[in-house]
């Protein structure tokens, strides 16, 4: 969810359970806007919380022009200090797989070993938020547009869901690079357009139930919750641009997911 | 309509014979036909415009009033970055146009999901005459819970509090509860559920003593009822079935154990509360062995294996003991066993505590270093799936007896240990580690004022269930899935093995097929066998012949 409005975006997420104290939220205010200045990002948005055992990991994206493909993360135990994750490898990926295993410790040198492989938690760490990007990050349909260039750009003129629209998986987009497009009958695609229907739909999603979508706060607000990543909840306020996802969760996904629907 | 404000903006562009980059070429179909038909005319500035002003479609649309309206709104409203939203801008405009010629046929309005929740709300704020001044109210101060829960970094949102802690009033009122706190919420695939402990009022245990028994018979005469007609109906006598069901064990008490309160549920303040059935051990044992998200629909039923005996509202009722028994906590010396009173009685199973008054209060900065000031106030769920052991081996013995079967069994449990869980007022530092993980993550909710921070408890088994505590006061709260943390996988039980059809026996078991071999042997040992014995004949009529 975007720093500049944090606070009235976590309230709004706030049915899940999990949030913020008055504290960390008025460090991330000040923290997160000098964050932006440092590294020069376009926007900061606060990306969420990682809930190990001993301590949390708070996390940051900067996102730069291309707002898909230019995403930095960055992690910090007491939302002022930030350090940069490392960028992600094939073999981190593979040796993550492999070795961890089990909750997150909160301590980014602590080194999970299994036979040969061994990966440390800040790498775990920058391949679980990578995935959790892949798999779950969501936006409404319209929130961003494609332009000639091929950059990915928040849409200004995204006036909001309808109450009737927002009762629909299929107005939800992957916010990740395009993976299955799936070839769509020549009637579905008479309402696409080029420019906003560029990214994957959720209601393609296997399995089918792999989110739950509700209407919150007096009815007013759409909440999307995955239940492949459960901590992940997606919020739009109905008929406005506001719109956010925030993950606040263990950081393991749920594979048991197929016996649970 | 997108497409048409692609192709105005490209047409704007030849118009006003502004340079074209290269892109722009690639969608220049549809305008260069009418392109076409302006060279036909002469390039002066009145013959554009009466191009510009011709209607072509039915409406009474046409270009130039639009481009003027467009220049219009772009001057009126002046927004940053004109370049990027003019076709957006375009496209209002249009649209505009079109809702102005709707509005001759008037729109019956929508009503939303909101308009409705609203409705609801609004009785939630409507002032009841108060009937008389209540010196204990039996509502804890909701406001002053959710300000520390929200120093602990869980909550609901203040609204969202401020409607529940209405809808807990309703529902105090109208139930006439004794005493009633908000337990927690649990999240589902549809609906969430918000739940409210209550204690049960006097008088209300035997009513739903009675309701039960009631519901029970109706159902022991249907199945009467059912089993006489199949009997009918089949000509020849079913078999007999040897299959001995174990006798289910029995619900406890209500006010005791697993049934010690009662649980109320609503899907959003505001909508009615609905009562949750007592558990029963066999529901609590089954929920221990599935794993299942919650729909958020009462009445639906749970498709799992092993089967679950019961509907959702069940399943709730047994998750919500569960995660009761395993995650209420209370800072140490906050309750006293009230056991040393009565010694006589303790056998009783009223695992009950009383409220210390001599209780000082531990500092936070105590709380939230050590485990063990944090007690368990609520009993432990035995294996059987009751808070006190019951012998059922009396009933078994008997039942077997009967059979005369299962003796092995019968000897086994003749003298079964009772199951015995940790006393009441356990410190929470003696909880097991569950898949390598500690039970417990103790933390202060603020690292920079520690002076006057919150401890805070948050349990890794039961994720979602916090406990927070300051001074003397202390609450525990729920927010989740309602499941438990499972660790790798989870892998569902494997069925039975099927049930023998008959015993095996001598008199049953097919012989095997001899081998060509085994039968030439066989042959030859018989031919062996008569060649012997027509010697010993033989012998024995010379012997005869002798004599």
């Amino acid at each position: 969810m975007d720093s500049g409005s944090l606070h009235c975006s976590l309230e709004h997420v706030a049915g899940s359970g999990c949030n913020l104290n008055i504290e960390q939220r008025a460090a991330l205010q000040t923290s997160l806007l000098i964050l932006k200045k440092n590294y020069k990002f376009q926007r900061v948005l606060f990306w969420g919380k990682i809930l190990g055992v001993e301590e949390e990991y708070f996390i940051a994206q900067g996102r730069g022009k291309n707002e898909i493909q230019t995403k930095k993360n960055l992690y910090s135990f007491n939302c002022i200090d930030w350090l940069l994750l490392p960028p992600i490898t094939e073999d981190m990926m593979k040796a993550v797989s492999v070795a961890a295993k089990g909750r997150f410790r909160g301590d980014p040198s602590y080194v999970y070993e299994h036979l040969e492989s061994k990966v440390s938690e800040e790498n775990r760490l920058a391949v679980v938020i990578h995935q959790i990007d892949e798999e779950a990050s969501v936006v409404p349909r319209g929130a961003f547009i494609r332009d000639l260039r091929g950059l990915v750009q928040v849409n200004r003129s995204f006036a909001g869901l309808s109450p009737s629209e927002a009762t629909r998986l299929s107005n939800f987009l992957h916010f990740r690079k395009p993976k299955n497009q799936k070839k769509r009958r020549i009637l579905e695609m008479a309402d696409l357009n080029p420019a906003i229907d560029f990214l994957d739909v959720v209601s393609d999603d296997v399995p089918k139930g792999s989110w739950s979508l509700q209407l919150e706060g007096a009815g007013q607000v759409c909440i999307l919750r995955s239940l492949l990543w459960p901590g992940l909840t997606l919020y739009h306020v109905l008929m406005t641009p506001q719109h956010g996802y925030i993950y606040i969760g263990s950081g393991m996904k749920n594979l048991d997911l197929p016996f649970m629907l | 309509m997108i497409q048409a404000a692609n192709s105005l903006y490209s047409l704007c562009h030849c118009c006003l014979q502004t340079p074209i980059n290269g892109k722009c070429d690639q969608k220049m179909e549809h305008p260069e036909r009418q392109t076409e038909k302006s060279q036909k005319t002469p390039h002066d500035a009145s013959s554009l415009k009466a191009f510009l002003m011709k209607c072509e479609t039915t409406g009474d649309l046409n270009l130039y009033d639009h481009l003027t309206q467009l220049l219009i709104k772009v001057t009126d409203e002046r927004p940053n970055n004109v370049m990027d939203i003019i076709e957006d801008m375009s496209h209002e405009i249009k649209q505009s146009f079109c809702l102005d010629n709707e509005r001759a046929l008037p729109k019956l309005p929508e009503t939303t999901v909101a308009d409705e929740l609203a409705e609801k709300h609004r009785l939630l704020f409507c002032q009841t005459e108060q009937e008389e001044e209540l010196v204990d109210t039996p509502l804890p101060n909701l406001n002053e819970i959710s300000f520390y829960m929200e120093q602990a970094g869980v909550g609901l949102g203040r609204i969202e509090m401020q409607r529940i802690i209405l809808a807990l009033k309703q529902l105090a009122q109208s139930e006439q509860l004794p005493h009633c706190r908000l337990w927690g919420k649990i999240l589902g695939r549809e609906n969430n559920y918000i739940i409210a402990e209550a204690t049960y009022r006097e008088g209300e245990e035997e009513e739903e003593e009675e309701e039960e028994q009631k519901s029970d018979e109706i159902t022991e005469e249907e199945e009467t009822n059912a089993e006489l007609e199949d009997n009918e109906d089949e000509m020849a006598p079913l078999p007999s079935v040897a299959y001995n069901p174990q006798p289910a064990v029995p619900k406890e008490d209500i006010g005791t154990g697993a049934n010690k309160f009662v649980y109320y549920v609503c899907i959003e303040p505001g909508l009615p509360w609905k009562k949750l059935p007592t558990v029963s051990p066999a529901q609590i044992n089954a929920a221990r062995q599935i794993r299942k998200y919650f729909t958020g629909r009462l009445e639906s039923p749970i498709i799992s294996y092993p089967p679950f005996p019961g509907n959702e509202a069940n399943y709730l009722r047994a998750q919500i003991a569960r995660i009761s028994a395993g995650t209420h906590v209370s800072p140490k010396g906050f309750y006293q066993s009230n056991e040393e009173e009565d010694e006589e009685e303790a056998d009783l199973p009223q695992g009950s505590n009383e409220v210390n008054p001599d209780f000082e209060g531990i500092p936070g900065s105590e709380m939230a270093t050590s485990l063990s000031s944090w007690v368990h106030h609520v009993q432990h769920i035995l294996p059987q799936g009751r808070c006190t052991w019951l012998n059922m081996v009396v009933k078994k013995s008997a039942h077997l007896d009967e059979e005369g079967e299962n003796e092995e069994l019968e000897e086994e449990s003749e003298e079964p240990e009772p199951e015995v869980g940790p006393p009441l007022l356990t410190p929470v530092s003696q909880d097991a580690e569950i898949f390598n993980t500690p039970p417990w993550t103790l933390r202060l909710s603020s690292s920079l004022i520690p002076d006057h921070a919150v401890a805070v408890l948050h349990s890794n088994v039961w994720s979602g269930a916090h406990a927070y505590a300051c001074g003397k006061k202390f609450e525990n709260m729920y927010i989740g899935w309602g499941l438990k943390y499972s660790g790798e996988g989870y892998s569902p039980p494997l069925p039975l093995p099927p049930q023998d059809e008959y015993p095996s026996g001598l008199d049953i078991t097919e012989a095997l097929d001899p081998t060509v071999e085994e039968e030439v042997e066989y042959r030859a040992a018989l031919e062996e066998q008569e060649d012997s014995q027509e010697d010993i004949e033989n012998s024995d009529e010379d012997d005869d012949e002798d004599e």
